[in-house]
């Protein structure tokens, strides 16, 4: 399994790259093989506010529909509109595959740094 | 506390992705994958673990009589080997399951059927036999492993000799001998390619299992898990027990009048599908058009009018799209006719396709 030295990660699986006040969000290597297959993915609109630990979107693996859950609070800035037609990116390149950008970026105070969320991972495999 | 299947090492070994599914530890996926797994079904040739399915042997000189009266098919004229899929009704019409029987003779017949059900199905049977008929749960004792694809006839013919192949589709050979293991060598499936489903006894499953991952490597043979099992018959337009049908929804509603013979003397159900008549819901199949996937239990619209449900739905990777199949009153069952479902309290277009989805190419 794959982890960025340089990202934050949430227990639901997402990891964020933080820049001054703006926050990349994605899905982990983790969160992908879990998933296997992805086939779809929704993507919020730019404007839209998400909270931290709440549902911003949801994405579909061939076998089901799962929510991703925001990291931060924050407003959306950008979304990565090639994951439309390409879902399958996540699955080949997760920590390159990014979903959203949100600024006014507040809150994360307990994400995990890469060491800490390895450990985190080898607990919920067992 | 689920059951392990005598495949279950070997799917650890393979690197399967163990869930638990109708009482039984099994792998919804290996490392290719739903999709690339899938694909090498479609492509090439893949093999399931099918050992959970449930087996019953009925026997005796009332096994015919009691057969059909307990299922909706006829197995009055049947030549040895041969095997005949059945819906088995309740009172009502509702399925109490979806099943195979095999001929083995006269007066010796082989059911498969699903797993989930077994409990249920032979307690069923049992409560309604009648005469001299012994029926056997032998479910333990039995292995079962499916080679489909468009390479299961080689890699077969190659470890079993041609010449033990049963030359018919929904047949099989009772005495087959593939290097020194006893197995039945049944020409089925449940993924819409040709292929094989083989039967043996337990304790032999996992070296036919590692014969078959060896003789099939060079053809593109891959393990493949529960996740494209159901993929491949949903491509293929494939009822599922508990979706397309369960003990409310009648064969006729789930397309299956075919293996429904109203003709018959009498069979359990019958008084009741008489009595309700023509169906007015029927199963389509429903292309997405629009944006999502439609999975099961999502309200289908026509306008503001709810016309039905869907019954499973998934991406087809095949094809290249979502998919589901759904029972819809029977007014906008007509290929072409465009309908909404409902996915997570949004509206999503839909459009009726023919049955299957998927063909597979006629190659003789």
């Amino acid at each position: 399994m794959k982890i960025d030295a340089q990202l934050k990660y949430s227990k639901s699986h997402e990891w964020v790259r933080l820049e001054g006040d703006t926050a990349t969000i994605g899905l982990t290597d983790f969160a992908q093989n879990s998933l296997g297959d992805l086939v779809f993915v929704n993507l919020p609109d730019i404007g839209t506010e998400v909270t931290e630990k709440e549902p911003f979107t949801d994405i579909e693996s061939v076998k089901a529909v799962s929510d991703v859950y925001a990291p931060v609070n924050g407003t959306v800035c950008a979304v990565n509109d090639a994951l439309l037609d390409a879902p399958e990116t996540i699955n080949s390149d997760p920590y390159g595959a990014w979903l959203i950008k949100v600024e006014g970026v507040s809150g994360g105070e307990d994400l995990m740094d890469a060491a800490a969320y390895e450990a985190f991972c080898e607990s919920e495999a067992e | 506390m689920e059951k392990k299947t005598p495949l279950y090492d070997a799917h650890v070994r393979c690197g399967g992705k163990i869930v638990p599914f109708a009482g039984y530890l099994l792998p919804v996926q290996y490392g290719a994958g739903v999709i690339g797994e899938h694909m090498a079904v479609r492509t090439a040739c893949g093999l399931f673990d099918v050992s959970h399915m449930g087996e019953i042997l009925c026997t005796g000189p009332d096994a015919v009589k009691n057969l059909n009266r307990l299922l909706t098919n006829d197995y009055t004229t049947m030549y040895d080997g041969q095997a005949r899929y059945s819906p088995m009704c309740n009172e009502q019409g509702g399925v109490v399951d979806d099943l195979i029987v095999y001929k083995v003779r006269d007066e010796h017949y082989f059911i498969v059927v699903n797993a989930a059900n077994k409990d249920k199905d032979f307690a069923w049977m049992q409560a309604h036999v009648q005469g001299d008929c012994k029926l056997e749960d032998i479910s333990d004792q039995v292995g079962q492993i499916a080679l489909q694809g468009p390479k299961a006839h080689a890699i077969l013919a190659r470890l079993a000799g041609e010449e033990q192949l049963p030359a018919k589709y929904y047949s099989a050979n009772f005495h087959a001998d593939v290097k020194g293991i006893r197995c039945v060598l049944s020409r089925t499936g449940y993924t819409g390619e040709a292929g094989y489903e083989i039967y043996l006894a337990a304790e032999d499953t996992p070296r036919m299992w590692d014969l078959l991952l060896e003789e099939g490597k060079p053809d593109g043979l891959i393990p493949c898990g529960l996740g494209a099992r159901d993929t491949l018959r949903l491509e293929a337009a494939m009822p599922l027990y508990g979706h397309e049908m369960d003990d409310t929804i009648t064969p006729l509603e789930t397309g299956l009048g075919s293996f429904v013979k109203m003709g018959k003397e009498d069979f359990i159900g019958k008084a009741a599908l008489e009595a309700k008549g023509e169906p007015t819901k029927t199963r389509v199949g429903l292309r997405v058009s629009g944006r999502g996937i439609v999975r099961e239990a999502c309200p289908i619209y026509q306008g503001d009018t709810l016309v039905g449900q869907s019954t499973s739905g998934t991406h087809c990777p095949f094809l290249g799209y979502p998919a589901a199949m759904a029972l819809v009153d029977k007014s906008v069952s007509e290929p072409g006719t465009c309908l909404e479902a409902e996915v997570r309290g949004r509206r999503v277009a839909v459009e009726v396709l023919p049955l299957p989805f998927y063909k597979r190419p006629k190659t003789v």
